[in-house]
């Protein structure tokens, strides 16, 4: 998808007019592992940018999920709570985490494809 | 890859769950030649390792395999491990990785002149293949395994290499771990791999290793027990055999159990989510009485499960306990161990003492 973006603690977004839909990318979920359970905050929820909003929990280790923007929660992935796997099957697509509505700006560093590939293959080393 | 005891090792092939449910369902196999083995040798060897281990060598004949505990003059465990005789002078020592250069280091310091020890790790490579269909899913050019007993072991053909079969593993189920050359090796993990594929067998690596061998209960050295820990609070003193005549860290140890324990190992459950990671503290009642040695979520039982140690009196079968998780209190169950009971033949190492 042309229009994802990363965060340097992969996070992705994709944008669709002032809808934000978040979730953690391919690198994340391989390094994570088997997913077992998310801890998800309650829609209406107001984030700022990089604000910690819950827990993914996989086999090995519980990790912080960070919002990569600003907005206010207007949807989360109930799916998760009885399949935790789609975000390792899918996590593009049926393994999104949640949606925002953005408020204000797009964070300038958010980074493309090329230089989120380049930012995970320097932290897998 | 992770780093175990100085290996690169797998956390998984392909994904942790997969290879735990193949190894309960089907068969998996691990690749464990991390694992040291040392060669223990010599008229003396018998009365070496008595002095050396807490169980009792003497009745064990050639052809079969023992759990024993090697502890230190204060009680304390310097490492578990697995005793083959091989012949009434010969013995296979079969030691964790983290603990292969200070067990050697012991070892030696107590050897005396009518007893060799050489260490075959690098040489002699280790596999288990472990699951309830392990025994029928041996490939092609295998001898025949319906004659060993659970914990007993032969030389035979795997795949038409030659090698040790043990009928012995780490999770639970019936199974085998297999000693082979280390130069032929490969061989026979591709034959059980490919010959197996259409029934399911899958590599497993550390994750599910870790997983089914919590769920049977089986201690993990460095987790659930170290130097700091007597095998009564560890649950193994039934791997204590006070009347075999004396052995390093016997006096301790009689102590220990005539007064009991202060501590011993639990096991506990939790809901969906809250997965006890090891160090997490254990309370009741707004009291904190130990930390988690093992947790981990269990995709065969669909809940996560850990053991704990914990002040003695403990806590009875169905009793509600709290543990620390993700820095707040979660509700845990205390339940009977092992959490799971596999295929392996005869019953799991006991729980407790």
């Amino acid at each position: 998808m042309a229009d994802r973006r990363y965060t340097k603690t992969h996070e992705w977004i994709s944008v669709d007019g002032k809808t934000v839909t978040v979730g953690i990318t391919d690198f994340a979920q391989a390094q994570l592992g088997d997913v077992v359970f998310l801890e998800l905050p309650a829609v209406g929820r107001k984030l700022a940018a990089r604000e910690s909003f819950g827990v993914i929990e996989s086999v090995k280790a519980a990790s912080d999920l960070y919002s990569p923007v600003p907005g206010r929660i207007t949807e989360v992935n109930e799916k998760l709570s009885a399949k935790p796997e789609l975000v390792n099957s899918d996590p593009y697509g049926e393994g999104w985490i949640l949606k925002l509505e953005l408020a204000g700006d797009l964070p300038s560093d958010l980074l493309d494809e090329a230089a989120y590939k380049r930012s995970a293959e320097a932290a897998a080393h | 890859m992770v780093d175990f005891g100085g290996w690169e090792l797998p956390q998984q092939y392909t994904s942790i769950r997969d290879e735990h449910l193949a190894v309960r369902k089907v068969a998996g196999l691990f690749d464990i030649s991390h694992m040291g083995r040392l060669v223990v040798e010599g008229a003396g060897a018998e009365r070496y390792l008595q002095h050396l281990m807490t169980n009792d060598l003497a009745p064990l004949p050639p052809g079969h395999a023992i759990y024993t505990l090697m502890c230190e003059q204060d009680g304390g465990v310097i490492d578990d491990l697995v005793i083959y005789r091989e012949t009434e002078q010969r013995f296979i020592v079969v030691v964790n990785a983290a603990n292969r250069e200070k067990d050697t280091a012991w070892m030696r310091k107590h050897l005396s002149e009518d007893v060799t020890m050489e260490d075959r790790t690098l040489d002699l490579s280790l596999i288990a293949f472990q699951g309830p269909k392990a025994h029928e899913l041996l490939p092609k050019g295998s001898s025949k395994t319906d004659d060993i007993p659970y914990f007993g072991f032969r030389a035979g053909k795997v795949a038409g290499l030659l090698g040790l079969i043990s009928r012995t593993g780490y999770t639970g189920e019936d199974g085998f771990e297999l000693f082979i050359d280390s130069e032929h090796v490969v061989q026979v993990w591709d034959a059980i791999l490919a010959e197996g594929k259409n029934a399911g067998v899958l590599p497993a690596g550390l994750g599910a290793r870790d997983a089914t061998r919590l769920e049977a209960a089986l201690r993990l050295y460095g987790n659930d027990m170290d130097e700091t820990v007597n095998p009564y609070e560890a649950g193994l003193g039934w791997t204590v055999k006070l009347g075999k005549g004396d052995f390093i860290g016997r006096d301790v140890l009689a102590a220990v159990k005539q007064q009991g324990p202060k501590r011993t190992l639990i096991g506990f459950k939790t809901q969906p989510g809250d997965i006890p990671r090891h160090g997490a503290a254990v309370s009741s009642e707004g009291r904190r009485v130990g930390a988690v040695t093992s947790g981990t979520h269990s995709f065969f039982l669909g809940h996560p499960i850990a053991l704990a140690m914990v002040e003695v009196p403990s806590f009875r079968v169905g009793e509600t306990i709290a543990v620390e998780v993700r820095g707040r209190e979660a509700s845990a169950e205390v339940v009977k161990l092992p959490f799971y009971r596999g295929s392996a033949r005869s019953a799991v190492a006991p729980a407790k003492s």
